[in-house]
């Protein structure tokens, strides 16, 4: 019995290898070095609902039908995010980082794989809380086309407004949640004045570069995703889109020891993963 | 050599009532015990890991959060941290995730198990603990179908009978063990490992 199971296994995951290859090679969406475990599971999940006899299915489908492809980026995509997601992190964020953006004249903020920008909008009534928001452009991107829309739509469902107005009040917000946004019976809406400085775009951290000098760059619960490779690059992208003394945030589990890069920066918050670039000669 | 096998992780799913089931099992393991172990216990998303420092203190094994890329060691006891699922590489390292909920739960059991049995395959215990619901079924069935060993807290000894009780209904059971006795079997089964 044993070795039918692991003869599976292996012809799985070839399947999937195939799969994701075909993906790059036709579409240029690079997950070859995501985690293996978490791609599959993933891929697994899809050719489940697919109804289709052989993971090998997926390939053909995944090349000659768009509606597919969509799907499966969903499927690929990181789509789990909330407002105000780990409280203490926008709280040291308030506390101790927005007294050092005050001191700009003008303040560039990158949100690196910001899904459906349910943080970037947390950054942005924060900002507009410090005072802060008017001088300052936001940069929000996604690899996935689909997901930025839902992002730049800032459409959510009025269910998540209970926990979001939690984390918000844990997090140190000055305000009423309530004030922004406008409230039907399934959806609430962000206000259109927390967009005003938002920009967004697709931009591929797997594929694409360095695109402008920012401040700040929020990248949180993305780079697990990643193996150690491809972690590195990415983490230069932020080297080199930071002047020194500029700041990034990473995700409460992710953290740049092991990184090529971390002697260029200095912990700034450690507790929660937020660095700053250093001053070199 | 001995005709027993070489085990290299065992991977422990608990729920309600799992602290005090986990404080007995570790307490229960013997000085020195090789095996890594790898556990999920349902926690809600906001709670400091106080977990950590609990188990911690009963000193058989040093018991910390997993990392990301981690790489299970023998003598470690390791968990996976709130609002995170755990997964295992081919490789055998961690990875953490902040997918959807599976079962309800993040971190789920089922995801733990199910990415622990294609990594360790035949070298793997699974151990379902007490709980409420019926995540970790499926993973240890997978475990099982891997030519791992799987062991369920007897359900008269759990706090709560019901994630043990689904667990035996999967049929992938190899044995039943009260809460107190799993420790000495788990010890039983080490004492064979060679040193490392």
């Amino acid at each position: 019995m044993k070795k039918i199971q692991e003869e599976q296994l292996e012809n799985q995951d070839i399947e999937i290898r195939l799969l994701v290859e075909g993906l790059y090679q036709k579409y240029g969406y690079d997950f070859r070095n995501y985690s293996q475990a978490h791609v599959k599971r993933r891929i697994l999940n899809r050719f489940n609902l697919s109804g289709m006899k052989h993971i090998s299915d997926m390939i053909h489908e995944s090349i000659y039908n768009h509606k597919f492809v969509d799907q499966l980026l969903m499927d690929l995509s990181i789509t789990v995010t909330e407002m105000f997601r780990d409280p203490t992190f926008y709280k040291a964020l308030r506390e101790e980082v927005m007294p050092v953006l005050r001191t700009y004249p003008s303040i560039k903020i990158w949100h690196a794989g910001c899904a459906s920008g349910e943080e970037v909008y947390s950054m942005a009534i924060m900002l507009k809380e410090e005072g802060l928001y008017g001088k300052t452009q936001i940069y929000a991107t996604d690899f996935n086309p689909v997901i930025i829309k839902q992002a730049k739509d800032g459409i959510y469902p009025i269910g998540r407004m209970k926990e979001f107005t939690m984390n918000y009040q844990k997090s140190g917000g000055k305000g009423s949640f309530s004030d922004y946004y406008t409230a039907n019976y399934e959806s609430a809406k962000l206000l259109d004045v927390l967009k005003k400085n938002i920009v967004f775009a697709t931009h591929n951290l797997v594929t694409d570069s360095v695109f402008a000098e920012v401040n700040l760059v929020v990248c949180r619960n993305v780079l697990i995703y990643f193996d150690r490779e491809l972690q590195d690059k990415v983490i230069r992208l932020f080297v080199d889109s930071l002047p020194s003394g500029g700041i990034l945030c990473l995700g409460s589990k992710e953290n740049l020891q092991f990184s090529d890069h971390y002697t260029k920066f200095n912990p700034l918050i450690p507790k929660e993963r937020i660095y700053i670039k250093k001053y070199q000669l | 050599m001995s005709q027993k096998k070489r085990y290299e992780a065992i991977v422990i799913g608990s729920s309600a009532g799992g602290l005090n089931a986990l404080k007995v099992l570790l307490h229960g393991l013997s000085e020195g015990f090789n095996i890594p172990l790898i556990i999920v216990q349902h926690i809600s998303a906001d709670s400091e890991n106080y977990l950590i420092q609990i188990l911690n203190d009963i000193r058989k094994l040093q018991v910390k959060e997993a990392d990301e890329k981690e790489q299970p060691m023998p003598g470690m006891a390791y968990l996976a941290p709130p609002n995170y699922h755990l997964l295992l590489e081919p490789d055998r390292t961690f990875t953490l995730t902040i997918d959807e909920r599976v079962n309800y739960a993040r971190p789920s059991i089922d995801v733990l198990f199910e990415t622990a049995a294609e990594a360790y395959k035949d070298k793997l215990i699974g151990i379902i603990l007490t709980g409420a619901n019926n995540d970790g079924s499926k993973g240890l069935k997978k475990i099982k179908d891997f030519g791992g060993l799987t062991i369920v807290q007897d359900p008269e000894t759990a706090e709560v009978a019901s994630m043990p009780r689904a667990a035996i209904l999967t049929s992938a059971v190899d044995q039943i063990i009260p809460l107190e006795e799993i420790a000495p079997f788990l010890n039983s089964l080490t004492d064979m490992n060679p040193k490392s």
